[in-house]
């Protein structure tokens, strides 16, 4: 086992902060070295570095074969071999695969392009990563995984030796995710070294030869595959004992609390097919699928964001079917996007705008006036109760990390008091630490009597965080899945159910 | 790493930041002043200022409405028609005895009526602001040129005359309006719900609906306020001139008006900005026009000149704001 890059007492200062503080890693040829450490920790940083886009402070290292490589010079980064695919994609949608992965790099003859020579150069590549596309598919009709794809055909054109993908997999679909899977394992098979920052745990269990672990800049240990637990992970990244990851204080609402949401035949006419479901006071329904099964869609139509073309939404009892999310609002029902910052968060408002956007109507004065004061005291309230980090409400929401992004979004939902809140992947984008706390919300809001309904991908938290798992699948409801004392909910049975390959698992 | 120092500076310096960046045309504005002052001699005299606020007034007019627009991220291309025919309503109606001061009125409403068609086809069609202003102010010139029949309606008596004409305090009363304008815009923009929602609709307008503020309603407001704010312009240029005409008034207004808000600082996608920059950037046109006259360089020229400072000043707005705002 050789070490392909050795990085030594890496320390970097912006200004006054301190982003990284002597910080080693080791990586060898052919393996694939997880990174993980909450946001905020220095991964970027240290990448950023490794790519030549920072310079390091004095004192620090980097040996690629045990050969110094100069820092700072993204070039010089590059000819060592060194690729970095960064979470957005940096693909021009325009342009062919095969015009994509020489972007920037092109090869002419005599200043003209020789797409001919591009396309020959690409199609070995291609091959060698198995993908169903051409070098000259337009990258537009291309899914997000294959654009991924598409990145790291860009990294093997210029004949990278270690690729760093950073959370590869955060808005790719479980087949997808797959693929990708498949792709790790053929470079790490011709030698390539792979550093992989990621937040979720069974990628890492999966994946990865080596984890190691930063926190607040500073590097905390390495980790064999033997040793990976989730527990010492969180312990590592967090500094602290998190072994109650997804404990349930509330009690089992299923079973106790009336009836507050009822979901009756709702459609969209495209993807939602009559979906039929209720959800009761103090509970928290998960919502699993793969993506694409039109979980989001369902959720939006019961939000009203969408038109339904068939289908009732009643709210204890009382039919309120929204046409639009402001009478959904009204209702009291409350809807987090999956998507923060496209659709969430004003990001250029102050977070205490954000905070108060859907409220500030009913605090109005006369003829609109704003009171500035209740809109304070709503987000000093916030701050407190979701431990929000950041040193004022009145800087932009868009400065904060995701973990605080997020809490803002969810301080927003809960100030319209809402009876009903719609969770879309609450934990998507945010840190261990963060991720925790959010668990804690949903239990202490199912605690006070909310019902909730959680859609998320990742299984570990739907069946850790629910009281009862519904499974989506093309559009329809494949099946509900109930815990019982002995038999709790388990993974394989809700990939049967939204895979289909297992027709009669206990239905709803 | 951006966030890690955006989230350590204290509340006092963000607040001093935003200051600075409000107010960041400020000192090209006072330098062209000064500049102007020192080749000519008789730039900064009491005269010549109260002249200079009088030519801005009606641009601070409509670059204030149009302030409102392309926060939302819209833009409004018809003021300037629109301007015309407001100008021609409220001079045809104020040749009517007895009920000549109705004019204002007639005006007001007038752009009142062009603005909310704007914003009805923008924010219930969802037409693209770009296409639905384009063809409004060919067709509200149009309308201009047929109330007067095409030719240039005189009135040596305007009642309101004293709106373009008269001063207090040797202010003149065009620019008491402006700032008046000015103040009012500033109140809705930062004191009121709506001017809350106006900068989220701006900012990100699927989410604006998502959060369950009225989308089409901030943009009918937009719009109307537009042109509301166009048909003042129209009332205080008939009052300055006694008279308006169809064809030959506002030609080009919205371009000046466009120029102004984007001088001060108003993002062109929305979401950012303020209505002081769009008083400084009007202002700052102001005084080119109005100091490019005083030294004495030729029409042709001013023309040049003005465009190129528009261009260099947005150019250095943007370079300041590269070194400042890092995330």
């Amino acid at each position: 086992m050789t070490t392909l890059l050795d990085m030594r007492d890496i320390s970097k200062t912006f200004g006054p902060v301190k982003a990284l503080s002597k910080v080693s890693l080791r990586v060898n040829a052919g393996q694939v070295h997880a990174l993980m450490g909450e946001n905020g920790a220095g991964k970027s940083t240290l990448m950023k570095i490794l790519s030549g886009a920072y310079t390091p402070d004095a004192g620090g290292e980097i040996l690629i074969d045990g050969a110094p490589l100069q820092t700072g010079n993204p070039k010089l980064s590059k000819a060592a071999g060194i690729a970095v695919i960064y979470q957005e994609l940096s693909l021009a949608p325009n342009l062919t695969v095969a015009e994509n992965v020489f972007l920037g790099n092109e090869r002419a003859r005599r200043g003209i392009v020789d797409r001919a020579a591009m396309h020959r150069e690409t199609a070995p590549i291609l091959e060698r990563l198995g993908v169903g596309f051409t070098p000259g598919t337009k990258v537009a009709g291309l899914s997000l995984g294959e654009r991924q794809l598409v990145e790291i055909a860009r990294a093997l054109s210029t004949r990278a030796r270690i690729i760093v993908m950073d959370e590869p997999t955060t808005s790719l679909s479980m087949r997808e995710t797959e693929k990708l899977f498949e792709v790790i394992a053929a470079l790490k098979a011709e030698g390539i070294a792979i550093i992989y920052i990621s937040h979720r745990m069974d990628e890492i269990y999966r994946l990865s030869d080596f984890c190691s672990v930063l926190r607040d800049g500073s590097y905390v240990g390495t980790l064999e595959r033997e040793n990976l637990s989730a527990e010492t992970l969180v312990r590592m990244m967090v500094g602290r004992d998190v072994s109650s990851f997804y404990k349930k204080a509330h009690s089992d609402g299923a079973a106790s609390g009336e009836i507050v949401l009822q979901v009756e035949g709702m459609s969209d006419g495209r993807l939602v097919k009559d979906c039929t479901f209720d959800v009761r006071r103090g509970e928290v329904l998960g919502i699993a699928g793969l993506v694409g099964s039109g979980r989001t869609e369902l959720a939006r139509l019961i939000y009203g964001a969408d038109p339904a073309t068939a289908g009732k939404v009643l709210l204890e009892g009382r039919d309120v079917t929204p046409k639009s999310p402001r009478a959904a609002l009204d209702a009291g029902i409350v809807y987090l996007t999956e998507d923060r910052k496209g659709l969430g968060l004003f990001l250029d408002m102050t977070i205490d705008d954000n905070i108060n956007i859907c409220v500030m109507e009913r605090d109005a004065g006369p003829m609109g006036l704003r009171r500035f004061a209740s809109a304070a005291k709503r987000s000093a309230g916030a701050f407190k109760s979701l431990a929000i980090k950041a040193p004022t409400p009145q800087i932009s929401v868009g400065s904060l990390s995701g973990g605080n992004q997020q809490k803002v979004l969810l301080a927003r939902l809960l100030e319209a008091q809402p009876k009903v809140i719609i969770l879309d992947e609450p934990t998507r984008g945010v840190d261990v630490g963060a991720k925790s706390e959010i668990y804690r919300l949903i239990d202490s809001l199912a605690q006070v009597g909310l019902a909730m309904v959680m859609i998320s991908s990742e299984l570990p938290e739907v069946i850790g965080v629910s009281d009862r798992v519904l499974v989506m699948r093309e559009g329809t409801i494949a099946g509900c899945l109930s815990p019982t004392a002995d038999a709790p909910v388990t993974q394989e049975a809700i990939m049967q159910l939204s895979t289909g390959s297992h027709a009669t698992t206990q239905a709803a | 790493m951006s966030d890690i120092t955006e989230a350590s500076a204290p509340g006092g310096a963000q607040q001093i930041r935003s200051f600075v960046t409000a107010l960041g045309m400020l000192p090209v504005l006072i330098l062209l002043a000064v500049g102007f002052h020192l080749m000519t001699g008789k730039f900064l005299s009491v005269n010549n200022l109260s002249i200079v606020m009088q030519q801005a007034s009606i641009n601070i007019v409509l670059a204030a409405g149009m302030t409102f627009v392309i926060l939302t991220g819209g833009i409004d291309l018809s003021v300037g028609a629109t301007l015309a025919a407001a100008a021609m309503g409220a001079v045809i109606m104020s040749l009517v005895p007895g009920l000549g001061w109705l004019g204002i009125l007639v005006g007001l409403g007038i752009g009142a009526v062009f603005g909310l068609a704007n914003g009805a086809l923008i924010a219930f069609l969802a037409l693209p602001p770009f296409i639905v202003t384009l063809g409004s102010l060919t067709a509200v010139r149009g309308v201009a040129r047929l109330m007067g029949h095409d030719t240039t309606v005189f009135n040596a008596n305007l009642p309101f005359a004293v709106l373009g004409n008269g001063s207090v305090l040797g202010i003149p009363i065009l620019a008491l309006i402006a700032l008046l304008v000015i103040v009012l815009s500033w109140f809705i923009l930062r004191r009121t719900v709506l001017g809350t929602w106006i900068y989220a609709v701006g900012g990100n307008q699927e989410a604006a609906r998502l959060t369950g503020i009225k989308v089409s309603l901030v943009l009918l407001f937009v719009y109307g306020m537009s042109g509301l704010l166009s048909g003042l312009g129209g009332v205080m240029s008939a009052a300055r001139l006694y008279a308006a005409n169809g064809l030959q008034l506002g030609q080009a207004y919205e371009l000046d008006a466009i120029a102004a808000v984007i001088l001060g600082g108003t993002s062109f996608v929305g979401g950012v900005g303020s209505i002081w920059g769009t008083l400084i950037g009007a202002l700052i046109i102001a005084v080119l026009s109005n100091g490019l006259i005083l030294t004495g360089v030729s029409d042709i020229w001013q023309f040049i000149i003005k465009g190129l400072v528009i261009i260099a000043a947005v150019a250095l707005d943007r370079y300041r704001l590269k070194g400042n705002a890092r995330t």
